[in-house]
């Protein structure tokens, strides 16, 4: 991982690494007690940084605040304000945003178990072990003086780590691959074709993001920072940056109803096992066992590999799909990331570049519907909670115990990346030209008001007519969530210290 | 053809009444921002012609103590001509307009409710039109079409599927014309265009075309002059793209995201000096001949997703007004602005006040992402009423649900188009 040495050090191992060799976590929802006594645990917790991986662990910790979190460590308002509006605002924190979300129906905050008013988090633990070592290493990290300075909200279980995401699927699949050699090529050529390899200020605050610029953070007067604890942003060297090496966490709980699903599925097919899987790949867009569902397309594509499973699932795109034939249009992967360019397929060259510009090609009416992906990516590091079991268990248990996943993800600009994938792809109504269908696997299924249900799910068929599948029940119901800022090493030390 | 038409009335408002102007117009909606298309002052639903209509004040938000007072402006988008339109709107609903405009400055009791609109009628410097000659009529029309081709198909879906591409065409056309018969569909067929309209079209691109060649050798000559100066301005300029405040963010996400569509109203100064002004006079001229000759069929160059939007120049020149109506949510709408036309936004707003650099007036620009969005957010404006005919369908939509009937009424489709015709139902 080519980034220097001070930099691994500061930024925290999540960023890198989804610990699989550590199958057992537990994450811990935490409200503070005693600001003081907080600070002090914060300044001394064993936070596991990018470095420490270089050598197995057998425990790992990361810890990252909401706003509301900061406000209670009494950070100084300049230093708040410089945080994303989203972050300010939180998950749950207004309407609008809940609406864009599909935080609506069974999803509204309202309903959730955490994430709102007194329940609103301050401290997020993540603590990762193999399942032996995990009680020992809860009790390491909960070292005095813990008790005095945390009430715990909610302590998430996770299941161990088996791969397999509470409907069966492989994942953990498919991730942007961070570039770290520097600024992402400005030319417009370099953006032709489907890139998997992403800027690093993509996912880490402190760096050049796609555009080439630095995502607003908080940057400090010098005067706030007299230990010279933060380093200098590298666009305000007069300033201290607050964010480099941190990012945004965005967590939300997210209750699988398993039963529901296969069932659902079962009936649609007459219950016929085989078709019955056909249908659960076709809303996913990949195979249970992660294949993808279409062909490997062209060259290499940078930033996927050299691991030959990453090559085997993730060299592909949709440039030969366009009408959704293979993998439908609506299917969870495709709307997640539908790994398109900068330009429609077949773009190629200055003069090309210019007519497309200009809107002086001909154009199908589907061409060109979806926004460039390479804005909209994000890493993915949820695990997921409760009683795993195959399709046919799934069947025949009436109703089974609670099961989902701790859906988390990191990014540097949660508006224009989780949110966006989130608001306009899987929960957006009109993605790539569909009309009332969300994403069949995790969306809500309310319409627009006084529209009818988005319950929809269609398929595109060689043979023309659409196979198209209505009255989906909604298989995946928010539980809780927040906004969270997983800061770098040395900028939580300035957090755990300041002194307001 | 039913060519679409602009129309906009826009007057000085009695800011010692807005607080309650606002709540007036806050009783003509359902949800928040989003017109109740049968409100008792203004029943946007009865109007068959109208597309969108807005109602929004006009304030400067960004300019802060110089700011003149606000205008009250009324606007939307008809078919055919949009002075026969205010007619009609002071015909059926003269007491609704009256008690709106009742809080402008020079609106009487007594005033002629007709000529006092087109007094005020205030055109754009550039309009867009998505699909020029698509009625709301048809829209409506086509919509029910789709819908009821997607029920027959639900309701036959045992046996249908095996069928072979143009036998399931053939029961489609017949299944329509049962409808049709029955009085359930409807399907016009387009009235004829207004005499002289296409002929006055052809003069206009005529015009433009002989214009720019007869100013083309000075604009040539002028070009280097031109450039220095620009790129003396470009550099001087400042960029002035703090972040807009919570409220204001609270405030225009409330009337967001109601509907697959949106609406975006900003108002912003000019840079000052006449050589802004002009440049801004001339490339709102070309843009509009190439929205009113080129842009005509779904996209304005690479963006299908607006369906109506104009510029116009206010207080004779120092400011300038962007009203759009757009599918998806704001971020999509900007993330299309920033990599689809950065270029064409960037000749425009690069004009205005505080916008970020820009490079020779096409580069940079909106491609500074955030500060672009804070530039945008900080100028647009929390639109008071919003009315869309068709909730719920993007240009998309309408464009493919045109192309659905023109394949219902074509006389043969080849194999191929038919499964493509089929795909799309
Ligand atoms: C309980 C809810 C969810 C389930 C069961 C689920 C399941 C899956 C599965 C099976 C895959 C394919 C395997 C892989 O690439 O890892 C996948 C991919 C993905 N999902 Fe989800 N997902 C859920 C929620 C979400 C949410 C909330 C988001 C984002 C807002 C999201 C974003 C993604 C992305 C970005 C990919 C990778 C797509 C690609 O690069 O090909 N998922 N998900």
């Amino acid at each position: 991982m080519p980034t220097p040495a001070t930099d691994a050090a500061d930024i925290q191992g999540l960023v890198r690494s989804g610990y699989g060799q550590l199958t057992a976590a537990r994450f811990l929802l935490l409200r503070i007690a005693d600001t003081v006594a907080a600070r002090a645990w914060l300044e001394a917790a064993p936070v596991t940084s990018m470095a420490h991986l270089d050598t197995p662990q057998e425990g790992t910790l990361n810890i990252a605040l909401t706003c509301e979190g900061l406000r209670a460590l009494r950070l100084p308002e300049q230093a708040l304000g410089g945080f994303s509006a989203e972050f300010l605002s939180g998950m749950a924190g207004d309407e609008s945003r809940s609406r864009r979300l599909g935080d609506i129906g069974a999803n509204a905050p309202d309903r959730w178990r955490w994430g709102t008013a007194t329940h609103m988090p301050h401290l997020l633990l993540l603590l990762y072990a193999t399942p032996e070592r995990l009680q020992d290493w809860m009790r390491t990290v909960m070292a005095p003086p813990w008790d005095s300075a945390f009430t715990v909200l909610e302590l998430l279980q996770t299941a161990t780590l088996d791969q397999h995401e509470p409907f069966g699927f492989l994942d953990g699949v498919s991730q942007p691959t961070i570039d770290w050699t520097g600024k992402p090529d400005p030319a417009e050529s370099a953006h032709e074709t489907y890139s998997n390899l992403v800027a690093t200020g993509e996912m880490l605050l402190g760096y050049p993001n796609e555009y080439g610029k630095y995502t607003d953070r908080p940057l400090l007067d010098p005067a706030l920072d007299p230990a010279a604890l933060l380093p200098p942003a590298e666009d305000h060297p007069e300033r201290h940056d607050l964010g480099r090496n941190g990012c945004y966490l965005v967590f939300r709980q997210l209750q699988q109803d398993v039963g529901g699903f296969w069932r659902f599925l079962d009936n649609e097919v007459g219950g016929n096992a085989e078709a019955r899987t056909r249908l659960a790949e076709a809303i996913v867009g990949r195979q249970i066992s992660g294949a993808p569902l279409l062909p490997q397309t062209g060259g290499p594509i940078p930033g996927v590999g050299p691991d030959t499973d990453d090559i085997r699932q993730n060299s592909f795109t949709f440039d030969a799909d366009a009408d959704g034939l293979v993998c439908p249009l609506g299917a969870h992967i495709r709307r997640a990331n539908p790994r398109n360019a900068d330009l429609p397929p077949g773009t190629r060259g200055t003069l090309s570049r210019l007519l497309r510009d200009l809107g002086l090609v001909h154009q199908a009416l589907r061409d060109d519907l979806i926004s460039s992906t390479r804005f909209h990516r994000m890493l993915r590091r949820g695990r997921d909670y409760g009683v795993q079991m195959s399709p046919e268990a799934a069947l025949r248990a009436p109703a089974a115990a609670e099961a989902g996943l701790h859906f988390i993800c990191l990014n540097a600009n949660i508006s224009r990346q989780f949110e966006f994938v989130q608001g306009a792809w899987l929960a957006g109504i009109a993605f790539d030209g569909l009309t009332g269908e969300r994403d069949p696997l995790t969306a809500p299924r309310e319409g627009l008001p006084g529209g009818p249900p988005a319950g929809v799910f269609t398929m595109a068929q060689t043979s023309g007519l659409n196979r198209r599948i209505a009255g989906l029940p909604q298989f995946v119901t928010v539980r809780g969530g927040a906004y969270f800022f997983l800061p770098g090493l040395r900028a939580l030390r300035w957090i755990a210290g300041v002194h307001g | 053809m039913t060519p679409q038409s602009a129309f906009m009335v826009c007057a000085t408002l009695d800011s010692t009444r807005r607080a309650e102007l606002e709540q007036l117009l806050t009783s003509m909606t359902s949800l928040p921002g989003q017109a109740d298309p049968a409100n008792a002052l203004i029943p946007f639903g009865a109007f068959e012609r109208l597309h969108f209509a807005r109602i929004v004040i006009l304030e400067d938000l960004a300019a802060g103590a110089e700011a003149p007072p606000p205008y009250l402006a009324f606007l939307g988008d008809c078919d055919g001509d949009g002075d026969a339109f205010l007619h009609e709107l002071a015909e059926r609903t003269p007491d609704g307009l009256r008690r709106v405009f009742g809080y402008c400055r020079d609106f009487q009791p007594g005033t002629n409710l007709l000529r006092w609109m087109q007094d005020h009628a205030t055109p754009p410097a550039t309009y867009y039109v998505n699909w020029v000659g698509r009625t709301v009529r048809q829209v409506r029309e086509e919509a029910a079409l789709r819908a009821a081709l997607v029920a027959y198909l639900r309701e036959h879906a045992a046996v249908l599927p095996q069928q072979p591409p143009r036998e399931i065409r053939a029961r489609l056309i017949a299944f329509v014309a049962a409808e049709r018969q029955a009085g359930r569909l409807s399907l016009t067929q387009p009235t004829s265009t207004p005499p002289g309209w296409q002929l006055r079209n052809i003069l206009h691109a005529a015009g433009v075309a002989l214009a720019l060649l007869a100013l083309a050798p000075f604009l040539l000559l002028g070009l280097p002059f031109y450039l220095i100066r620009l790129r003396q301005l470009e550099r001087s300029d400042a960029e002035i793209t703090p972040r807009p405040a919570a409220a204001h963010l609270a405030a225009l996400g409330a009337i967001e995201d109601h509907d697959v569509s949106n609406q975006f109203s900003a108002y912003g100064s000019i840079k000052p000096g006449r050589f802004r002004y002009w440049t801004l006079v001339f490339l709102l001229w070309v843009v509009n001949a190439t929205t009113r000759h080129i842009y005509t069929r779904g996209r304005l160059a690479r963006v299908p997703s607006i369906h109506f939007a104009r510029w116009v120049f206010l207080e004779g020149g120092r400011r300038l007004f962007f009203a759009s109506n757009y599918d998806g949510s704001l971020d999509s709408y900007m993330d299309d602005f920033i990599n689809k036309v950065a270029w064409g936004l960037n000749l425009v707003f690069s004009n205005g006040v505080g916008y970020p650099k820009t490079n020779f007036l096409i580069l940079g620009g909106a491609k500074d992402e955030q500060k672009f969005k804070y530039y945008i957010r900080r100028r647009q404006l929390v639109t008071s009423v919003w009315y869309k005919a068709y909730p719920g369908l993007t240009a998309y939509d309408l464009a493919r649900n045109s192309a659905i009937r023109a394949a219902i009424e074509a006389s043969a489709m080849t194999e191929a188009e038919t499964r493509r015709f089929l795909q799309m139902v």
